[in-house]
């Protein structure tokens, strides 16, 4: 599971209102080459949740030189964007949980897959 | 423009097990359907039109959003190719200056973990990294958060009428059970249509005669959307309809142009006008 991934997954828990981000406790973490493209980091940066993605680097060891805010400036900056790209879509959780803020409520991830899947008593 | 074949997955490099649905004529259709979307985008010069965030609902065995990732790559790299033509020449154009970029991003859901274990095979076998699969109910914990960024929707429902207490049952009888006019499971994503897809999205559903798919294609104009059936074909002892959804083009080219410049860019400059002021 990427960051990009986590970026949009949220706890969905019947009446849970703070799902996210959900947290993270990785046990194993990999790292995949992927082809860098500016124009698709700046494209994904408007989409993204950029404090939620900053929790995911943290956790996953990977949020060295990344900024608390982006400026317009930094879009435009390769150095800025190659740390952008690598956390966002290189350094992968293999094993370990997600874990909901509000509820501990912890979605397992096994072999890269996120389980979201809820009890019949959370739906 | 030069011709292209797009490539699809192999059936010898899928992967499946009795407890997962197998390629059938129904994957085939719709892979077929898209293949068809894409290479009139290449026919069209259109290829700056390729989706950028691609999903599947209820993957399966893999062999649908492998063969759609192959295809996609393929024109990825036609594109850049081609950008490489224009950026040598000359004079090189300011759209081929201000590229358009490649590199869609997929992600794959289904609820049954044996498909997704199959999945992630299949599309290690064909050399497909960086497909993001999760184990969900359709789209659950995506949305909100992924609402309105879907350029590609693919979704091969369990179409096939049952009584609806089938619907419920695990195993395999998830992939195929349709309840009431097999339309159980299509229509609670007919439901999030609207929230799903980006305003220049486009889905592909698969559909058997006996869900009505010219109801369905009502259902989604009254949503606002421009729908139409893309491919038919007769398998064994069914008929398949590929419909084909997305928004009337205006509306695309307006949000489109409504985009630029909002977001956290502005958010995040703001932020940091803050901190530095």
């Amino acid at each position: 599971m990427k960051l990009l991934t986590h970026n949009f997954l949220q706890c969905h828990i019947k009446g849970v209102k703070n799902g996210y981000p959900l947290n993270i406790e990785a046990v194993k973490i990999e790292e995949r080459d992927a082809d860098f493209d500016p124009d698709f980091l700046r494209s994904m940066f408007k989409r993204i949740d950029w404090k939620a993605f900053l929790v995911g680097a943290q956790a996953l060891g990977c949020a060295e030189g990344l900024p608390q805010a982006v400026s317009e400036e930094q879009l435009q900056d390769d150095g800025f964007l190659q740390k952008f790209h690598h956390a966002l879509l290189e350094v992968c959780l293999e094993e370990g949980s997600l874990i909901c803020p509000e509820t501990g409520r912890r979605f397992p991830v096994v072999k890269g897959i996120p389980n979201m899947l809820l009890n019949e008593d959370e739906v | 423009m030069s011709s292209v074949v797009l490539p699809e997955a192999e059936i010898r490099n899928t992967n499946w097990s009795s407890d997962v649905y197998a390629p059938s004529d129904d994957s085939f259709a719709l892979v077929d359907a898209v293949k068809e979307y894409l290479l009139q985008l290449h026919s069209k010069c259109l290829l700056q039109q390729l989706p950028r965030i691609c999903l599947e609902v209820g993957c399966g065995s893999g062999y649908v959003i492998c063969s759609a990732a192959l295809a996609i790559q393929c024109l990825e790299q036609q594109q850049q190719q081609q950008r490489l033509v224009q950026a040598s020449s000359p004079q090189p154009p300011a759209a081929a200056a201000a590229g358009c970029g490649g590199g869609c991003q997929f992600f794959a859901t289904d609820i049954n973990p044996a498909a997704l274990q199959a999945a992630a095979q299949t599309l290690a076998s064909h050399q497909v990294h960086g497909v993001q699969l999760v184990q969900t109910d359709l789209v659950a914990s995506l949305i909100p958060r992924l609402a309105g960024a879907i350029d590609l929707l693919l979704f091969n429902p369990p179409y096939v009428p049952t009584p609806d207490e089938e619907v419920q049952r695990q195993g395999i009888a998830q992939a195929w059970a349709g309840g009431v006019d097999g339309r159980r499971v299509t229509d609670r994503l007919l439901a999030q249509l609207p929230d799903l897809l980006s305003p220049q999205g486009h889905a592909f559903i698969v559909t058997v005669s006996e869900n009505r798919p010219q109801e369905i294609i009502s259902i989604l104009e009254a949503q606002g959307f421009v729908a139409s059936i893309a491919l038919s074909r007769a398998a064994d002892e069914e008929s398949l309809h590929i419909l084909h959804v997305h928004r009337p083009a205006a509306a695309a080219a307006a949000a489109v142009a409504g985009a630029s410049g909002s977001g956290n860019t502005t958010e995040a400059a703001a932020v940091l006008d803050t901190a530095t002021g």
